[in-house]
């Protein structure tokens, strides 16, 4: 079954119009020797068949419907409110595209519009575009703006090793034949360890807030300092932390960059998600990407239109800095609508409630023996557990006795943190499920548990 | 209110629809949450902030407000969209549901593989059909648009030079007639563009690609068919040519729709290509995104396709399926985005080849094709056409006529607003002046191919009797026609004031 709705009669009365005799007469420009290959796929399935295999795929995975889970590092187990998806389901938003023609548009255009507004409220920037593809190529493309803001003069990019591991390796990607040089993230660099870094090459220093270990550095002085040395500071932040804590506007921030997931996107084993970006009035005119304006139609109602659409590829072609077309739009949809609906006191509750079970679970992993938790700083939703053997080992018996997702091991992208655990906690984890862990990471300990249950 | 100070400036008519911001009420909220069930931990005051000034309105509020919003836009699901570039086909409510299944859709991408497998078995297969349907070796499902599959395509081009000790390959040939993307990513990869004219069938011209073919080229990069509607009749010529010269062959994927059983790009000779899963494979365009945008290559280019890719560990046997995991291709550009790909776009492509089949596909793309010939040929006596050719899944016409000066592309556009109709893409290619670019899709009935006819040629009537009736348009959109110059001068691209201390300092 297709989605095709010609009949038989509409075929012959289309290729009569079109005055050939068959299909295959249309495709007489394809070269004869490559013209209409077999397909080696399997034969085509019904809508319910479909469905039972792809229900059946689905079956195959562990979830954080079933399970409780404790894993974050830069995708979160976040509340949606049912609204959300509602309004995502709406075929006028979904079946839409690109917003080309504003008459027929107005609708996805106000709603980015709103999105725009409510980002540079919660960083504390003038100006946010319509998204990026996700936290990391937002984070790319900020590197991008500011060597084109520099013309490429100042060649150096000081990344703090607190920057997620998989953005740190995009940016490279991205960077790979622009001639910039990526500095400060290969050790473990302090926030004043990386201002020393700074000199006249620097384009651009970036830290995330909370750093990837989940604590929040104290920034007082850092913007001083880059601007000082003529560089422009990028933070990238956790849109659910910014419920809380001061916005990178206050800490002086000129790019702010992230993850939008959190703000009532799936975790969809991780995509689609969102990027945000969002700068200074001064630097509007070089963000890469879709931005949305107000203007009014011809008889001066108001109106929202795609703006300072000269910037982009399709206009400006080889002298574009970014090539971005499609980005994340329904994902900035429903970022918008979630925080419509948290509003200003929902989304800090939603961020204090992340706040008191993190610390609770910290707290009380800390006081298990052989477990100690890092509170030399102050943290957000996630903290680093050092664990009295290797995180897998661990992680595997809290799957198969618990039906616990456990957290991150750090060792993957960290040498020196062997037997270390990033935990995240959210506003979905009951105290329960924050006992449980704690009790299974009791057990986890004890070494005749772990080899009864070798296979 | 907000509201009514707008109202009564100038007299001019209400918003559509207020803004949230002046929907808000204080003291109001709109969601329902827990109240803490652990000990409370002490806040550290010298961090916090101080106001977040978002919208405080109801749950109520917000249905409404986004309900209302929508109605002011056009889609797929109201009617007839033949956006040309974007193949705006219809999306399959089955796939809706196939992406939203708890086990895609509350599954964390940093899972231990083993407890994952139902996604990665998804995965596996979808690379394996895009290969096959695309005749390459590989692909990696790691871009997350068009745009970012080019990019991944671009950086492999140059990644496989370099491995090869040929720094100097840094020129793309890129035809005039290409997506602006095309270019820009080029630049993007550091790369400098070479661009080359059409010929006056809107082939590329053979003789001047063999002129500026040599030792400094990278690769080129070609739509197929390309963006005037047509495939390439040198196609092979061209491959040959680029290959003569050391240089790879990169094919845009916008177009597949036209292509699918129809030709492979890797056995036409393309080293690397992407896929739009969002136009060939019906995944949502969602008002701009989420995208997919594969990169498959060839056996050349295969080791340098960003990662990871998902491959069998271990194979399976009757009893026990094969294992799955994450690798890292063997000399990989690297990774393009944060964990593995768009993978709600990726269970939706995967329902929609699944559910066509080999045939079913085949018959999308003799449809679509079949469509897009229909209306090309039933429009070209009234429109005037740069190529009068069989034209793929899409083509091209002019909106501007000799004895009716004053009408162009945009206003016939504005015009077929009020026949309920999405304008074409216009003014692209840029090579056509006053180009209508127009792709009826397959999932179109010939009755609404008929109507959309008709409605054009009443159009081009009234551009001729009536061309105010054009000027003027759109008369039954929601709003008139958008002054967009303003927007650019006057910057509006935020509707709140920060606080002190936040803003420009």
């Amino acid at each position: 079954m297709t989605y095709i709705p010609h009949t038989d009669a509409d075929r012959a009365a289309m290729l009569k119009a079109i005055g050939v005799e068959s299909f295959a007469d249309l495709f007489d420009a394809v070269p004869p020797e490559n013209r209409f290959p077999p397909l080696n796929l399997p034969d085509g399935l019904s809508e319910m068949e479909v469905a039972a295999e792809l229900n059946s795929l689905a079956r195959a995975n562990v979830s954080a419907s079933d399970y409780a889970i404790f894993l974050g590092a830069g995708a979160y187990n976040h509340f949606v409110p049912s609204v959300v998806d509602h309004i995502l389901r709406r075929g006028e938003f979904f079946t839409a595209y690109t917003p080309y023609q504003p008459e027929l548009s107005q609708g996805t255009l106000q709603a980015i519009f709103e999105y725009q507004s409510m980002m540079c409220m919660l960083t504390g920037m003038d100006a946010a575009n319509a998204s990026h593809y996700d936290g990391a190529t937002s984070l790319a493309e900020a590197v991008t703006m500011a060597n084109a803001h520099f013309r490429g003069k100042r060649p150096k990019v000081i990344l703090s090793p607190g920057i997620h591991p998989q953005y740190r390796a995009v940016v490279r990607t991205y960077h790979q034949n622009t001639g910039l040089k990526f500095v400060g993230d290969k050790g473990s660099a302090t926030i004043p360890d990386l201002v020393d870094m700074l000199d006249d090459d620097t384009a651009l220093l970036v830290v995330q807030y909370p750093n990837f270990f989940g604590q929040i550095d104290d920034f007082t002085g850092l913007a001083d300092a880059v601007h000082r040395a003529g560089a422009l500071l990028c933070i990238v932040a956790d849109p659910i932390a910014l419920g809380l804590f001061k916005s990178p506007g206050e800490w002086g921030a000129d790019i702010v960059v992230g993850e939008g997931q959190g703000l009532g996107i799936p975790l969809s084993f991780g995509g689609p998600y969102l990027g945000f970006f969002a700068t200074r009035t001064e630097y509007v005119r070089k963000i890469a990407g879709r931005i949305v304006g107000e203007t009014v139609d011809a008889d001066g109602r108001r109106a929202y239109v795609m703006t300072l659409r000269p910037r982009e590829q399709d206009i400006r072609r080889e002298k574009a800095t970014s090539n971005i077309c499609t980005n994340q739009g329904l994902m900035a949809l429903a970022a918008c609508v979630y925080m419509s609906v948290m509003g200003k006191t929902g989304l800090r509750r939603v961020a204090e409630l992340c706040y008191h079970k993190a610390h609770y679970a910290a707290q009380q992993i800390d006081a298990l023996d052989g477990y100690s938790v890092d509170m030399s700083k102050p943290f957000f939703k996630e903290f680093v557990v050092t664990c009295p053997k290797p995180v897998s080992e661990i992680n595997e018996f809290l799957l198969e006795h618990w039906g616990i997702i456990g957290g991150y091991d750090l060792s993957r992208d960290y040498d020196k943190r062997e037997n270390q655990m990033l935990i995240a906690v959210t506003e979905m984890n009951s105290k329960d499920e924050i006992d449980s862990l704690v009790e299974a990471l009791k057990e986890a300990k004890a070494p005749h548990l772990h080899l009864s249950h070798e296979h | 209110m907000m509201t009514e100070l707008i109202l009564n400036k100038n007299g001019a008519p209400p918003p559509l629809e207020p803004l949230i911001y002046e929907l808000s009420v204080p003291g109001r909220v709109g969601v329902n949450l827990p109240a803490p069930d652990v000990p409370l931990a002490d806040l550290p005051a010298d961090l916090l902030r101080t106001s977040l000034d978002l919208p405080e309105v109801s749950e109520l509020d917000v249905v409404r407000h986004f309900t209302r919003l929508s109605q002011f836009n056009h889609a797929i699901d109201i009617g007839f969209y033949p956006l040309g570039s974007c193949t705006m086909k219809y999306n399959p409510r089955l796939n809706e549901d196939m992406a939203r299944l708890p086990g895609f859709a509350t599954i964390h991408p940093l899972q231990d593989p083993a407890t994952v497998q139902g996604a990665l078995a998804l995965m596996y297969q979808l690379q394996e059909w895009l290969a096959e349907i695309s005749g390459m070796k590989g692909v990696s499902l790691q871009p997350a648009a068009g745009a970012h599959g080019e990019f991944a395509g671009i950086l492999m081009i140059r990644a496989y030079h370099l491995a090869n000790g040929e720094p100097h390959r840094t020129k793309i040939i890129v035809p005039d007639s290409a997506h602006g993307t095309n270019p820009a990513t080029t630049a993007m990869a550091g790369l400098q563009v070479v661009e080359i004219p059409s010929d006056a069938n809107g082939d590329v011209d053979l003789d001047v690609l063999r002129g500026v073919c040599g030792d400094d080229v990278a690769g080129m990069m070609i739509t197929v068919p390309n963006t005037l509607g047509v495939f390439e009749a040198h196609i092979k010529e061209i491959v040959d040519i680029i290959h003569g010269c050391g240089g790879l062959m990169y094919m845009d994927g916008a177009n597949m729709n036209a292509m699918l059983g129809v030709a492979k790009p890797g056995e036409l000779g393309f080293d690397v290509m992407h896929y739009n899963l969002h136009k060939t494979f019906s995944t949502p365009h969602g008002g701009g995104g989420p995208g997919s945008g594969p990169v498959a290559a060839n056996e050349k280019l295969l080791p340098f396709l960003p990662g990871p890719i998902v491959d069998i560990l271990e194979e399976g046997d009757d009893e026990t399926p094969p294992l799955y995991g994450f690798v890292m291709p063997e000399k990989s550009i690297g990774r393009l985005k944060a964990f593995w790909g768009n993978f709600g776009m990726l269970v939706r492509a995967y329902a929609y080849i699944a559910l066509h089949g080999a045939q079913g596909l085949r018959d999308v793309t003799n449809h679509a094709v079949l469509n897009a010939n229909y209306v090309r040929a039933m429009l070209k006596d009234t429109y005037p056409m740069p190529f009068d050719r069989i034209c793929g899944h899409e083509f091209v016409c002019m909106g501007h006529w000799k004895d009716a000066e004053g009408v162009h592309a945009l206003d016939i556009s504005k015009r077929l607003m009020d026949y309920g109709f999405h304008p074409p893409t216009n003014y692209f290619p840029l090579i056509v002046p006053e180009a209508l670019l127009i792709e009826p899709t397959e999932t179109e009935s010939k009755q609404e191919c008929d109507r959309f006819i008709a409605a054009m040629k009443e159009i081009a009537r009234e551009a001729h009797e009536s061309p105010e009736l054009l000027h003027e348009a759109p008369h039954k959109a929601p709003v008139k026609r958008v002054d967009d110059v303003r927007a650019a001068k006057q910057l509006v691209l935020c509707c709140r004031v920060l606080p002190e201390g936040e803003g420009e300092g």
